[in-house]
């Protein structure tokens, strides 16, 4: 196994380079699961509740079951509904309005129980249930303690302690999730809107005892997840079922509202904090008191005391249930909820010790390349010109903010890849992993060619499949690292075996043959080959495996983000003008794709602390706001300057950088808003009402 | 806020009207279907659920098809024809990934019937590429690499093209006004944006 060439002397690897599907994408001929049809298939739809929380008494599906054009029905989906939302039956029928029309048509009689949407009365002791099987509201708790808190607060000599809310977000990647499944025999083929052709293939499996081997995922182009899509969900074995018993492909994908309600969102998080520190700005103690709810689901912690360095710190934390959709990993799980509260009461604690804030940073975070990654980006945007808080005279006031990220991330090590060299000359590599936008099939492709110096259209990347060797889920920025090294590793056994073939065709032991360009000479200058003349000599495909090894990859990441913005005193109307990334991207794939992925996590952030917020009527659990009009994502009126700067690490190999980009800006934003108009802020999303009562509120004060 | 939201704003309209409550709607069904429209409940005129049959010129291609009466133009090009790279995101207006232009102007194919674009001329996503030659705002796109999932994608190009008619040397405000009625959940918007800056250098000097 040999290392990465060096940067110079590569075509595609820290380069820019068009992705390979992009002619796809853009003619509308890029096939999504969404837009995909069978002979003979069926439209799936899935009855939902109307209830936070009940019991199912009866169906009826007399008015179904019999009207032209329903193929099939499933009324034994469940007994109880935890959420409005809930599955609670299902048809199957030949077009889309008459599964439509026939969701109208069940009868249903619920006992209605009783149910919370508040994750503060959740916890109380009379709460209602949210499962009848357990004690209470609290799910799994988290206490961590290091040093002594007590001690570390009596040597502060300022603290701070403050209580943040951060709201549910839910991901609404643009194609809902949904699925086709097709049973041939005993085997189920599954069309999958999905981060995970593997992993779906598995849980499959296992839900319907069947042989992994007969299962088969396929994911060929899908439509954004940002980790909602990452396992399988009840309507796969619901849209499956309806398969089975239709005995032809069902499909069935969720519609907006459905993907609101019950497939995912970002978990909640309440944190009180105390942070203490000395009067040079040293931080002695954090403690905090935190819950948070994903729903019916887990998940809600978060990776406090984030970034800085505590000598003394103790964390309690309570997952609380209600009743609502359970959450899923969305980019950076926890890491955005955690930021916030950071970010917010460091700026605070700077304010009380009169430190500029991004000294207060620099002298308590014990990560180097974060450490010069501060001073490239404060350099960049010209933090220097940052005004006093609050300082500004007029309507429309500047601010500006930071803020800092980690992840891990890394390869995974069951990565496994399959690259052919056939006697035409051509070639492809086939890897389970799946394209979920960030261009992991161009990634492929280019590794290939660039480790057989080809042209990347010489190489053909075949992914989106459960038949192709096994690769993770793609979640977490572990994709990239996962498969560039273990692609280039399997490309470059295939390129050996090439060279093998050639050194016996001319007698000589491989050591003595030159591969470089498309070109074969033997080290005596006597004889050539062309890539195509040595293919050629190929009986048999060359057909290589290898798996993920160490040494091309690494983990761990560190980056900034600073951000300016525009607050609009009258109308509390926020507008973020400017911001500035600055991450450590290890070697990087692709430098075009790369750029818009991180770009794309702080697009993301705009709308996390601005504008989303999933909202839950307390008297009937209904989400009032389920769909793209009430529930608003940026788009490009929101658009600041962007100007990112990958910190070159070429060295440490391959990162991801799915996640770290959604975190730092999320208090910087925040931040910046806050210095703006000299108030700071303890709730998302920071809507205008929240700016206008927080400029009332200062000014009531003085 | 410009273009986009009159865009919206004038499907909304044409999607209430061909809601079919609205007794011109109700009477093309009747004429389609030969059954006659018979006054229902409240005084709106009512027809039978019958399939409906339509015209539709699109990309320059003649299709006669039959709909559902409910059925969208969007459901209409996607399920009954196969012009999928029209894309259903929210299926209520709010999101421009359904964006086609019919008869000359951009409006959102999920919140207009299928009956209601009978004998329209609709251009899609599909109809840009002269064969393997891409349209120039798809080249411009793949270049600056305005996409990550794609799903977007068809819905911003044809805000775009649209766009680019009208105002062929459009400010960035202009851009963004213009797509200010298409979503993307991935973030490609900066790429958007100086794909159509560039598309529209190309157009300009007859690319
Ligand atoms: S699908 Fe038509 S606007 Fe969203
Ligand atoms: S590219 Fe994924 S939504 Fe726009």
């Amino acid at each position: 196994m040999t290392g990465w060439k060096k940067l110079n002397d590569m075509t595609y690897l820290g380069k820019s380079y068009t992705r390979v599907d992009g002619p796809d994408k853009v003619t509308g001929r890029a096939k999504y699961t969404y837009d995909l049809k069978f002979p003979g298939m069926l439209y799936g739809r899935i009855l939902r509740s109307p209830h936070p929380h009940a019991k199912i008494i009866s169906i009826d599906a007399s008015r179904v079951v019999n009207m032209p054009g329903v193929k099939a029905v499933l009324t034994d989906i469940k007994d109880e509904v935890f959420f409005v939302g809930d599955d609670v039956a299902a048809v199957a029928a030949e077009t889309e309005e008459i599964a439509n029309e026939a969701l109208l048509r069940f009868k249903v009689e619920y006992q209605v129980l009783p149910f919370t949407v508040r994750e503060e009365q959740a916890m109380l002791d009379d709460a209602p249930k949210v499962f009848s099987n357990r004690d209470n509201n609290i799910g799994s708790t988290q206490d961590r303690t290091e040093g002594d808190v007590e001690k570390g607060f009596q040597e502060a000599d300022v603290v701070v302690e403050q209580t943040y809310h951060i709201n549910v977000q839910v991901h609404n990647p643009l194609e809902v999730h949904g699925c086709i499944v097709k049973w041939q025999d005993d085997e189920l083929y599954m069309w999958d809107s999905t981060q995970a052709v593997h992993g779906e293939r598995s849980a499959m499996a296992r839900h319907f005892k069947i042989p992994e081997n007969k299962v088969h995922v396929i994911s060929h182009h899908m439509g954004g997840g940002f980790g909602s899509k990452l396992g399988m969900k009840s309507f796969h074995i619901i849209c499956a079922n309806l398969a089975k018993k239709a005995a032809v492909p069902v499909k069935l994908m969720l519609d907006r509202e459905e993907q609101f309600l019950a497939v995912g969102n970002r978990p909640s998080s309440i944190q009180k904090i105390k942070i203490g520190a000395k009067k040079d700005g040293t931080l002695t103690a954090f403690q905090l008191d935190s819950f948070g709810t994903a729903g019916i689901g887990g998940g809600a912690g978060v990776p406090q005391p984030y970034i800085y360095q505590f000598p003394n710190y103790k964390v309690n934390h309570k997952d609380v249930f209600i009743n609502a959709g359970a959450g899923a990993p969305m980019r950076a799980p926890g890491h955005p909820q955690a930021n916030f509260a950071m970010e917010s009461i460091m700026d605070e604690l700077a304010e009380k010790l009169g430190m500029d804030p991004l000294e207060l940073r620099i002298k308590n975070d014990p990560n180097k390349t974060r450490q010069q990654e501060y001073l490239i980006g404060a350099k960049q945007f010209g933090w220097d010109k940052r005004l006093k808080s609050g300082s500004q005279k007029g309507k429309i006031v500047k601010g500006m903010g930071l803020g800092s990220g980690r992840w891990s991330g890394g390869g995974n090590r069951e990565t496994k890849a399959n690259v052919n060299i056939y006697p035409d000359g051509a070639v492809d590599v086939k890897i389970g992993t799946q394209d979920i936008g960030t261009g992991a099939r161009t990634i492929v492709a280019a590794v290939v060619a660039e480790e057989l110096e080809l042209d990347l259209k010489d190489v053909l990347p075949l992914i989106g499949k459960s038949d192709y060797p096994w690769a993770p889920a793609s979640g977490g920025s572990t994709t990239t690292p996962s498969i560039s090294p273990t692609v280039k590793l399997a490309a470059e056994k295939a390129k050996n075996s090439l060279i093998v073939r050639v050194a016996d065709e001319w007698k000589v032991t491989p050591d003595q043959v030159i591969y470089s360009k498309k070109t074969f000479t033997s080290k005596d200058g006597a004889q050539s080959l062309s890539w195509q003349e040595a293919c050629e000599l190929l009986r048999a495909p060359i057909s290589e495996m290898e798996k993920w090894n160490e040494g091309l990859s690494d983990s761990g990441t560190a980056g900034c983000q600073f951000v300016e913005v525009e607050v609009d005193k009258e109308t509390g109307h926020v507008k973020v003008t400017r911001m500035i990334g600055v991450h450590d991207c290890g070697l990087v794939v692709n430098m075009l794709t790369t750029k818009n992925q991180i770009q794309g996590g702080m697009i993301g952030e705009i709308g996390y602390v601005t504008m989303e917020n999933r909202l839950l009527d307390a008297d009937t659990g209904i989400m009032p706001n389920a769909d793209m009009e009430n529930y608003k994502i940026p788009g490009a009126l929101e658009m600041p300057d962007f100007n990112i700067t990958m910190f070159d690490e070429s060295e440490r190999g391959v990162i991801g950088v799915g996640e770290p980009p959604a975190i730092p800006g999320v208090g910087a934003i925040a931040n910046a808003i806050a210095n703006a108009i000299g108030a700071h802020f303890y709730e998302t999303p920071i809507t205008p009402d929240k700016v206008l009562m927080a400029i009332q509120g200062k000014e009531g004060k003085s | 806020m410009g273009d986009s939201n009159q865009k919206s704003g004038m499907s909304r309209r044409n999607f209430i009207k061909g809601l079919g409550g609205g007794i011109a709607g109700a009477t093309a069904i009747a004429a389609k279907t030969g059954k006659a429209a018979q006054e229902g409940p409240h005084g709106a005129m009512v027809v039978g659920a019958g399939p409906v049959k339509i015209s539709l010129l699109i990309n320059s291609k003649k299709h006669e098809l039959t709909v559902d009466p409910r059925t969208t133009l969007l459901d209409a090009l996607r399920n009954d024809l196969d012009y999928t790279g029209t894309k259903r995101v929210c299926n209520k207006g709010q999101c421009g990934a359904c964006t086609v232009i019919l008869n000359g102007k951009t409006i959102l194919a999920c919140s207009m019937l299928a009956l209601d674009a009978d004998g329209a001329s609709v251009e899609t996503i599909e109809g840009l590429a002269q064969g393997n030659k891409l349209h120039p705002l798809q080249e411009a796109f793949v270049k600056h690499d305005a996409m990550q999932c794609g799903f977007c994608t068809p819905g911003f190009i044809m805000s775009c093209v649209s766009l680019l008619r009208e105002n062929n040397q459009p400010t960035l405000d202009e851009i963004k006004n213009g797509v200010a009625g298409n979503l993307c959940r991935c973030g490609t918007y900066p790429n958007i944006f100086k794909a159509v800056e560039d598309a529209a250098t190309t157009i300009k000097k007859g690319g």
